[in-house]
This record gives C-alpha cells, structure tokens and sequence, in this order.
C-alpha cells in the first residue's frame, strides 16, 4: 500500500477550457502534499491543450500528465475511464481528487468501480488525521448529517464539491514537467454526444449575488420584479422547486438538493420557507436575507437579515429606493 | 423478437421529512420514519412503464435492503414493475456504494437478460450518485447519468438529453443504463387496480447464497466495503446573526446592511 505515492488531481476540461474547480482542488492537493511531503499531480484529457496544461502547474502541480487525442476533445465516459484507470495503475497515486461536478460524479464512480477501490462523493472538506490519513467530510440524508469518511483502499478517490476550496494564486515562476502519454482509445463505447443543446443557461453556481423565489410568489408574471431587483444588484434569479415543477422557470435556476448548490456573497429567499432541501443548495451562502410573511418560517433560522411581511410590498419598496440610491436621491 | 426488458434499481429510503436525528449520538433513527421508494427511483419506475409502453416487454424491480422494505417493491409493483427482488440478507449490510453496486450487477447478471437498467439520480439518504455509473461499469455496459429527457427509444437505442450543467444529447447504444433526475416525467399516482395487482404479487427474495454463482461473496456487505463512516454528526446550522428588520424603515435598514457588508456600492 506505501507504494501509492502522490496526489492526482483530475482536470475537468470543455470545449478547451477548464474549470475552475480543477484550480481549485490543486490549491487543496498542494496544501496536503505539502504536509505529507509528496508530489502534486495533474492530468488532464482532451485534444490540443499543451498550453493550457502550463496552467496547472501555475496553479500548484509538479507534473501533469497530459492525454492528446480527436477523442478525447468532447467527454466520453468509456474512454476517459480507460485512460484514468491506465494511469493510476501506472503511477499509483495514494489520493485522487476530482470535482463533484456532473461530469466528474459520472466519471469518478466507473474508474473506482473498475479499480475496486472506495470512493466518497461530494465532499465539502478534506483533513488528515494523526497517521496521515485522509479524513473525507461530507454532508448525507439531504445534509441534515455530516460523516467523516476513511478508506481502507488505494487509491483513495474523493469527488469534491465546487467552491469550497480557494485556488492559489497563479504563479508564472513555477516549473513542473508535462509529461504527455500514449492514449489508448477504445473504439465503439457505445454512447455519444449527438450534439450540445444551444440554450441559454445561467450559470447559478458562479453568481455573487442571487435573489431567490419561491411559492410565496402568486403567478408566473411575478418573477419579473425578482429579476429587477436582481439586475439591480448585479445578481441573477433563483428559485425553489415547485416554480421549476410548475414550469414557470427553467431548471438551471433551481437552488436546492435536486437543483444547483450556490455559495454567492449575498443569497436574498423571497417567498421561500426554508425546506431541507431547498437549505441543502443554499446553507452556505455568506450572507443570507430573507423576506416571508410567515415570521415562523424555517428560512429564519438561517437568515443572517429578515423582514417579516408581504413580498409584493417589500420588494416594490426596494427596488424603488435602489433606483433612487443609483440616482444620488435620498430616502 | 424478444421481449424488451428492463431493469429499475429501487432504493428504499426513509421519508427525510419525518426521519429524526439523534444529535447526541450523531444517528439516524432508522424506526422514526417507514421506508418509501427513493422519490428519484418513483422517476426511474415511471420512465421505465412509459418505455414498456411504447415497446411492451417487462419491467423488473430490484432492491438491496433489510426484510422491512418489502412493502416498497409492492408499491414498485403498483407503479409498473411486473417482477420485484428484494437482495436481503446479513451478509449485505453495511455496504458501501462499491458494495452495492456490486451485489446489484451480481443480481441484474444473475437475471441473465436486460436490454436496460434505469436508476434514480441519486438517493435522499446516500446522496451519492454512484451506485448507478458503478453497476454500469461492474457489467461492462455504456451509461449515461443526469438524463433529463428521454427523446427517443427503440430496442437498440436510446436518446436522451443528459443535463451535465448544459444539455447534451446523447445517444445511449443498448444494453446500457441511465440515472435519471426529477425532470425527466411526472410519476403517476398507482390507481386502486394497481395496488390490487400489486397485494397479490409476490415479492422474490435473493440471498447471498443465490448470488454465489455469479459473484465473489466476499465482495458483498462490509467485507467488500473500502470506505467507513468514522465520525458522523446532526449538522448544525452556522450561526448567523438573524436580525429582524421590522416596521417602516425595515428596506431602510435592509439597504444599510447592505452596504455594511459591501454588496451594495
Ligand atoms: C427528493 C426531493 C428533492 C427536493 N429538492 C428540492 C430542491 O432542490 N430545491 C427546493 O427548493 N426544494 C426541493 N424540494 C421541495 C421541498 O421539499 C419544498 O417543497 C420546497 O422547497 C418548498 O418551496 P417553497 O419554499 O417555495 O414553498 P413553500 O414551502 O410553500 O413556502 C412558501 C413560503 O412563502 C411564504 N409566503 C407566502 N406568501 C408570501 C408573501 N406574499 N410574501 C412573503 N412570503 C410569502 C410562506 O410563508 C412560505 O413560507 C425537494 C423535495 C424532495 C422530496
Ligand atoms: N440499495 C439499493 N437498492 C437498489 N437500488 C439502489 C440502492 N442504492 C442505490 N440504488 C440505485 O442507485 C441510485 C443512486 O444511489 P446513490 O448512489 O446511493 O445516490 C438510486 O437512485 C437507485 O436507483
């Protein structure tokens, strides 16, 4: 088992870029390494991205093993899988890191699963104990429970959870190897992208500031006055379950267990009680306010701000002495 | 031709709404609430009775959980299933998702024929999202996870828009598996008729002992299971400073903090 040495992080990219979580999880690679004193690896998949690997190593890795193929360009679960499973057989490392992102929750579970190796999904901290082991923290039952997870296996594979680490700064001055490897391409998996729907979507995960609806709102209209509000303080709208059920918006802007999990600056729940798992999407936003009409509602508890009252009243209020604070107008 | 035949993976899971935490010991007490079709597997199900409907076949439920959980493949009957498995045995228990799905692959091989497996996108007690993409890997199958729609289906292929953050479409070569999310259908309430059908159907239970012919029993249950639980504990909201703002001025106030706190500038 001492021969598994090193962490890997998984570098998630599309259409060429990558995503920030990828950063992200090498600020938290790097940190461990640092104390277990062993090496941070990246690797990353995809077709043509020799300078974009550079970036890895700005953000914390020693050496980044680098998969180039047509192929691999788009997401391709068989063959990313392969190409994983190759590589840790190869270098062995003790601790693999991937983000909890759809991908990655749809990628991570086959390589461990081929491996035979434990995997912990979703994780929101990362600690060692006294041995050196790594302690997996993550939230179950819809997040009323938090388990502290070890495994027995190498590697131990962990998926993490978006935002909740912090990149490092990007360094130019760092030197690290790209080592590029042979890729082994498995012809007919049996699945393709047919092609990528052209909708628009937000991306609610990235946004500072969300303003938020829920059944408190009376029709589908009402979310316009959501919307001003949120351009007027630069953010963009969420929402609870039942709207997206009852069609009145789209999915990518639903907060919540079943929805998108959003950690923005400021997370304003108007009409919105405060379910469990509507809390699961939303808890650790830095400041939350909420306004409701019911001063029992659970969203309350949570509230860092609240204004106990009607909606339709409050924000209209808002809205107008926002404007009016644009213009330099008091009161 | 033969019959299409699929396979739907049904947890049984509390009701998260009435189960109770014991904060002490940082527990789940399992008797506080019965045990009820995961709600993402109530979507699996409904996607799998609209699929036989277009394609006729059969449609098998299967569960791994303790002998408690039989009145849930009775309503899996009531909700379309023609045939339910409840895997039960001491020799499951406390497994992992790599233990799961592995003793679930061993039950679908062990079945012998399925053109496709349906799970839910993940469980409201696990909340991991990897048994499904586990079991797929296990059998040797494509899969695709977080399907949001189903476009199309015929007995070699399936098409579906699979939400990874954007909407991809994609298409699913068969045998394969999905995991599907809430938005992919309403599932339907079971008519009076069904929960007849359903009371008169009997439950097949599978042992370790079925399973020894096709899989590794060692792989089963906590002996197959790398990873524990060391510590669990109830979590504990933050503490936030939870002011209320009241009256007249209560947006005048809301606007101050605001400003406080940098977001308005
Ligand atoms: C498996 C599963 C997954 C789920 N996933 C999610 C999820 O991801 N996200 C999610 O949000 N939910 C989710 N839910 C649903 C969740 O259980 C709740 O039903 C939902 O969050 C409630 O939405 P709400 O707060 O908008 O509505 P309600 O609970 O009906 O609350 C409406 C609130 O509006 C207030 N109100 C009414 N009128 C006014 C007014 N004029 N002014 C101010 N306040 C007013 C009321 O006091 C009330 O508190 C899930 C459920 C299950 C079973
Ligand atoms: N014990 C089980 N029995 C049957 N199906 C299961 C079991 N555990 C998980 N599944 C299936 O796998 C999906 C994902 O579960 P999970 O990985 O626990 O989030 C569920 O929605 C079910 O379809």
């Amino acid at each position: 088992m001492s021969e598994y040495k090193g962490i890997l992080v998984f570098s998630e990219q599309r259409d060429g870029d990558i995503h920030p979580i990828s950063f992200e999880l090498l600020g938290k690679a790097r940190e461990i390494a640092d104390k277990k004193k062993c090496e941070v690896y990246s690797v990353l998949l995809g077709y043509q991205m020799r300078e974009k690997a550079k970036e890895l190593i700005y953000f914390g890795a020693d050496k980044v093993f680098l998969y180039d193929h047509p192929l691999l360009k788009e997401f391709d679960v068989i063959n990313y899988k392969q190409n994983m499973v190759n590589l840790i057989r190869e270098e062995k490392p003790e601790i693999v890191l991937i983000g909890a992102t759809p991908l990655g929750r749809s990628l991570a579970p086959r390589i461990a699963a081929a491996l035979k190796t434990g995997l912990t999904a979703d994780c929101i901290d990362l600690q060692l104990d006294e041995n050196g082991e790594l302690i997996q923290v993550r939230p179950a039952f819809t997040g009323n429970l938090i388990a502290h997870i070890k495994t027995s296996t190498r590697p131990v594979m962990t998926t993490v959870r978006y935002k909740v680490f912090k990149a490092r700064e990007r360094d130019l001055t760092r030197k690290g190897d790209i080592v590029e490897k042979e890729v082994e391409i498995v012809e007919d998996v049996g699945v393709r992208v047919v092609r990528k729907e052209s909708v628009e979507v937000v991306n609610i995960s990235d946004a500072e500031i969300i303003v938020s609806g829920g059944r408190g709102l009376k029709k589908p209209e009402d979310l316009k006055i959501l919307e001003e509000l949120a351009n007027l303080l630069g953010g963009v709208v969420g929402a609870s379950r039942p709207l997206v059920d009852e069609g009145w918006i789209s999915k990518d802007h639903q907060v919540g267990f079943s929805g998108n999990i959003v950690r923005p600056k400021l997370y304003l729940a108007c009409g919105i009680s405060g379910s469990p798992q509507h809390l699961a999407g939303m808890r650790d936003s830095e400041i939350i306010v909420a306004i409701n009409i019911d001063p029992s509602a659970p969203i309350f508890n949570v509230a860092d701000y609240g204004i106990v009252g009607d909606l339709y009243e409050i924000i209209p209020k808002l809205i107008e002495k926002l404007k009016n604070r644009k213009r330099g107008v008091k009161g | 031709m033969k019959d299409f035949h699929v396979v739907v993976l049904i947890k049984p899971s509390p009701d998260i709404e009435k189960v109770k935490f014991d904060t002490v010991r940082g527990v789940v007490d399992r008797s506080s609430a019965p045990l009820e079709i995961n709600p993402f597997d109530l979507n699996a199900l409904e996607a799998a009775a609209q699929i036989k409907e277009k394609l006729g076949g059969e449609i098998t439920a299967i569960s791994m959980a303790p002998p408690m959980a039989e009145p849930v493949l009775k309503d899996a009957i009531a909700r379309g299933a023609d045939r339910a498995i409840l895997l039960t045995d001491k020799r499951f228990a406390g497994a992992d998702t790599l233990a799961t799905s592995y003793t679930l692959a061993s039950a679908i091989k062990k079945l012998g024929k399925f053109d496709l497996i349906i799970c839910g996108e993940k469980t409201v007690d696990g909340d991991t999202a990897q048994v499904g993409p586990e079991v797929a890997e296990h059998l040797g199958i494509p899969h695709v996870a977080y399907v949001s729609r189903i476009e199309g289906v015929s007995k070699e292929r399936l098409l579906v828009v699979s939400d990874m953050g954007v909407p991809y479409l994609m298409e699913l070569r068969l045998p394969g598996l999905i995991t599907v999310t809430k938005d992919v259908n309403k599932p339907r309430l079971p008519t009076l008729r069904d929960k007849l059908k359903a009371r008169k159907t009997k439950i097949e239970v599978w042992t370790a002992d079925d399973l020894a012919d096709v899989a590794d029993v060692n792989r089963f249950g906590f002996s197959g299971s790398p990873t524990r639980v060391v510590k669990a504990f109830v979590l504990t909201e933050k503490k936030r400073k939870g002011v209320i703002f009241k009256g007249e001025d209560a947006v005048d106030k809301l606007i101050e903090v605001l400003e406080r706190e940098g977001i308005l500038r």
